[in-house]
């Protein structure tokens, strides 16, 4: 099963559920957010969605920044 | 570090919440962890603002909430947004992850002088107020558009005093007078485009509310010194704007009596 993840392409042997993407990804599941096709998923049902061909997972979580250039390094 | 101030300045309040300092500031362009905290310390600021991501899935990440005070009220933005559909969806991922309302909209219309794009920032912030957010918007400094933003639901607006992280201070004074005279209700934070103290003092004996500011702090030789400048122009701005300043005259007028004058 091919999934996108965060813009990259991934692939399971098995069904995975959000919870156990994020645990695949060693990505800590504190403070961060899953939208799946463009809709947020609520923490409580992590466990219970199951992904399926073709979804496309974003996982996002908080960055220093705000009225910050994006992809600028200091002193540009 | 406390001021005479303190005391003198009213609280700010924003969205049921009630914060002393008049002064939000970012979390982006720090040389390290530790100089940011130790600036925002010195800023004496009660909000930060943070941006959302996509999560590497290439190396291992650590929380960057967990430098910031927990005391700090944490104010998501939605910057790197060109579209209201981008800003209404990372807005969304923000509050499911930080379960805050409250998010700073940030849609821009263009890459080199990161102005705002109203339209689109007044269709996100219309959609986001409907589903309950605290939506604090970054638009042009324009007295129309910050009434549609109010008129969506909007507790406070943020216009910009100049192009971001461009440090050139209020570029439109007459603008933000004009904004101020006109919304008296209204909460008005300027952001972004501040360089130094003098400008934080200006935009806020200009009337506004608060400042928010990120790169004139972090880009600062000295970033703690500059935190305190900015915090003490702040309250120095609020204060004389309270206090009401005396009209400018063309001409000379004598402090001293000119009566029993030794001639």
């Amino acid at each position: 099963m091919r999934i996108q993840v965060n813009g990259e392409s991934q692939e399971f042997a098995t069904e995975v559920s959000l919870a156990e993407l994020l645990a695949e990804l060693s990505v800590p599941g504190d403070r961060v957010a899953i939208e799946l096709n463009q809709k947020v998923v609520r923490r409580t049902e992590w466990t219970n969605v199951t992904l399926q061909e073709n979804d496309k997972i974003e996982i996002v979580h908080f960055v220093g920044g705000g009225a910050v250039r994006e992809r600028s390094a200091r002193g540009l | 570090m406390s001021t005479a101030a303190t005391g003198l300045i009213d609280p700010f309040k924003i969205g049921g919440r009630v914060f002393t300092s008049r002064l939000i500031i970012g979390t982006g362009k720090y040389r390290s962890h530790d100089e940011m905290k130790a600036a925002h310390r010195a800023s004496g600021a009660e909000m930060v603002t943070v941006a959302v991501r996509r999560v590497p899935l290439d190396r291992s990440s650590e929380s960057f909430l967990d430098h910031l005070d927990p005391a700090l009220q944490i104010l998501p933005n939605t910057a790197g947004c060109y579209t209201a559909e981008e800003a209404v969806r990372t807005a969304r991922l923000a509050r499911e992850a930080l379960r805050t309302d409250l998010i700073k909209l940030e849609v821009i219309g263009d890459q080199t002088t990161l102005f705002p794009d109203n339209e689109q920032t007044l269709a996100a912030a219309r959609t986001l107020c409907q589903e309950g957010f605290i939506v604090l918007p970054y638009f042009t400094d324009d007295l129309i558009m910050a009434k549609k933003l109010l008129d969506a639901g909007c507790p406070a607006v943020m216009p910009l005093a100049a192009p971001i992280g461009s440090g050139l201070g209020v570029q439109n004074p007459a603008n933000l007078r004009i904004m101020r005279e006109q919304l008296p209700d209204a909460t008005i934070i300027v952001d972004a485009g501040v360089g130094t103290a003098s400008d934080a003092a200006i935009a806020m004996e200009l009337g506004a509310d608060a400042v928010l500011m990120n790169t004139a702090i972090a880009e600062a030789r000295d970033t703690v010194k500059m935190a305190t400048a900015m915090k003490l122009a702040i309250e120095a701005g609020r204060l004389a704007y309270l206090a009401g300043r005396m009209p400018k005259r063309l001409y000379a007028s004598a402090s001293s009596p000119l009566a029993g004058v030794v001639r």
